[in-house]
């Protein structure tokens, strides 16, 4: 007999669901592991470091203004004194909350309306125009303009930092859902001419469930890679903001307003200006990565190659 | 081609009707008063004249009506005026700007040039750069040089301008003083001396702005090489013992380019709007500073005017990259 016997199959039997695959093949893109390593230090630092490091973010101690690194202040203090390690971290959780709370907007919005117009083909000329008419719009000059316009009434019913945060949020969410709406809604039509779609309508599947069981599932890869790309463009685009002073308060450190503040002092220290540009960077640079790699492991036709 | 080409201009016009009138209403929410910065002096009875003479209180869409019969029929009539000298728009009223309190459209054709040379040269730069670098990488996929081009286009696209411009004030122009961190807009370029300032003025900024570009082109025209690359016709092209050069330079770059070109015109209008940051860092006075320093001040015609122009921009562009892709691609018919 020259057959060779037969490789015994797959010797793990327990249920092995398609996320344990995702995970296999994200495994193999050495820079999305990088990437998300480096995002998992960022987010952890920023919100266990306090814990560790006690000195408030606020607190003013103006006799030790302007020193460089030391053991007391290792990234140095600002011209106020106030501790430039504890205002990173305070600052960075301001920074990945924005970006996270306005990356879920925009994916909510972006897949609720790419969905609908995808399904509902009444619908579609409609969503699309609206689609067509943000992707026009001048989005930066808009942004500012809102910011300026709507931050006095939020502040004053929510408080200076809640307003701004709902108002740079919200402002974020819903200038940047068209993407990922546009390519929602191009899965959604190529879905709905498959037959597993046409024999879940035949046994009378209502749309509702039809779109949460069949349709959503579906698209949910290009849903999570865009969700993951939209955390880096909220983070920028949230530093972008607090760069030209209309971002949250003085008193109120994120990275972006840290950048801000340091470049006065960009002469005498410029070193001040290097830790949130880095942090900044970083945490996009690896959230990148990670879409990236999420994107290949994400698409069955290069999985298990 | 040409009637898909009216469709759409014709198609553009209420898109820009809808787009100005979403830019007024959100500026009429506005919680400014022009008149803010008068003397508290005035008497109430003539701050209502002057509230009147602006007309400030007509209603809504009366403002607006006002605005567009401005911006569309008064500017264009004065354009008119100044190229073969008649007079049309003689005591025509034309958009004015509360802060500068002269016409929007005198000042942003003196706020254009600084633009158009710093980011246009730095769009054209990156897409110089790009495009070569874009080939290499595809033709020589996985090489050193294409791991380094990921790289190096991975970071322009995470590192924000607004640190990638202080990064280069920090390294070019305070710890080596090379180059001048601020654009001096006063410089007459009149011999090679004040030449060479001025490039040396413009190298920082356009660097910042090549950059982004770069970052966004070679990768794009990478993947675009690369789904050219293993087509048949490239077989068939060396089988017929074409030179490597013209198999690449000639068969697959003019196909792999179509695509490439329309997202180089879509690029454009973010050479008015999306310089907004760096022209704020090296204090460059052109659109983008201009739209900065109205929104400040409260100017709500010149900010209005400066959006509704960004937006006629972009949807210009996006018009002539569809067109520009029909022409370009024989497989693509509108009609």
């Amino acid at each position: 007999m020259t057959d060779t016997p037969l490789e015994p199959v797959a010797k793990d039997t327990s249920a092995r669901s398609q996320w344990w695959d995702v995970w296999d093949q994200f495994k193999t893109h050495k820079g999305a592991l990088f990437g998300a390593a480096v995002f998992l230090f960022i987010v952890l630092a920023v919100t266990l470091g306090p814990l560790v490091w006690t000195i408030e973010p606020t607190f003013i101690d103006i006799r030790a203004r302007n020193s460089g690194p030391s053991l007391a202040h290792p990234f140095g203090t600002d011209q106020l004194g106030r501790d430039i390690m504890a205002r990173m971290m305070a600052g960075g959780q301001v920074s990945i909350a924005v970006g996270l709370t306005a990356m879920a907007i925009s994916v909510l919005l972006g897949t609720l309306i790419g969905v609908v117009s995808g399904f509902f083909r009444r619908l579609d000329g409609v969503l699309m125009g609206l689609t067509d008419l943000f992707l026009a719009l001048p989005l930066l000059p808009l942004l500012l303009v809102m910011v300026m316009l709507f931050r006095e009434t939020l502040s004053r019913s929510f408080g200076p930092e809640m307003g701004t945060f709902i108002l740079i949020v919200s402002a974020i969410g819903i200038t940047s859902w068209m993407q990922t709406a546009r390519i929602v809604r191009g899965e959604v039509l190529a879905l709905k001419e498959r037959e597993f779609v046409l024999a879940a309508r035949s046994i009378g599947t209502p749309s509702r469930r039809m779109i949460l069981r069949h349709i959503l599932p579906n698209v949910l890869s290009p849903i999570m890679v865009s969700a993951t790309l939209g955390i880096a463009t909220a983070i920028i685009t949230e530093s972008a903001l607090s760069f030209l002073g209309l971002g949250f308060p003085p008193d109120f450190p994120t990275w972006g307003r840290l950048l801000f503040d340091a470049i006065d002092y960009l002469q005498q220290y410029p070193e001040r200006v290097f830790w949130p540009g880095l942090a900044i960077s970083l945490t996009v640079l690896s959230v990148n990565y990670i879409g990236d790699g999420l994107r290949d492991a994400l698409d069955p036709r290069i999985r298990g190659r | 081609m040409l009637t898909f080409t009216f469709r759409r201009l014709l198609l553009a016009i209420p898109t820009l009707v809808l787009i100005s009138l979403i830019i007024f209403l959100l500026l009429d929410l506005a919680p400014g008063d022009p008149l803010a910065n008068q003397p508290l002096s005035i008497p109430p009875e003539v701050r209502q004249k002057m509230r009147d003479a602006l007309g400030l209180d007509a209603p809504a869409y009366i403002r607006y009506l006002l605005w567009a019969k401005q911006f569309f029929w008064v500017e264009p009539l004065v354009f008119v005026d100044w190229v073969i000298g008649t007079n049309f728009s003689e005591g025509m009223q034309r958009i004015v700007s509360w802060q500068f309190r002269s016409p929007v459209f005198d000042i942003i054709i003196q706020r254009i040039p600084q633009t158009l040379w710093v980011v246009g040269l730095a769009y054209l730069v990156g897409v110089l750069i790009a495009l070569p670098i874009g080939i290499i990488s595809a033709y020589k996929q996985y090489s050193w040089f294409d791991q380094i081009g990921t790289f190096v286009s991975m970071i322009g696209f995470s590192v924000p301008p607004f640190f990638s411009g202080v990064l280069m004030i920090v390294f070019f122009a305070i710890m080596l003083p090379w180059f001048p961190s601020i654009y001096d807009t006063t410089l007459v370029v009149n011999d090679f001396e004040s030449f060479g300032q001025q490039i040396r003025q413009m190298t920082l900024p356009v660097m910042v702005l090549a950059l982004q570009t770069t970052a966004q082109l070679s990768r794009f025209m990478r993947a675009s090489m690369l789904d050219n690359l293993n087509h048949d016709y490239v077989r068939t092209a060396r089988a017929k013992g074409m030179t490597e050069k013209v198999v690449l330079l000639v068969h697959v770059l003019r196909n792999s380019m179509i695509p490439v070109v329309t997202v180089i015109a879509l690029g454009v209008p973010s050479i008015f709007g999306g310089a907004i940051i760096t022209e704020q860092i090296f204090k460059v006075n052109g659109l983008g500073q201009l739209l900065i320093t109205a929104i400040y001040a409260n100017d709500l015609p010149m900010v209005q005017t400066l959006a509704f122009i960004f937006a006629v921009l972009i949807v210009l562009c996006n018009l002539i990259a569809d067109v520009l892709y029909g022409l370009l691609d024989p497989r693509i018919r509108y009609d």
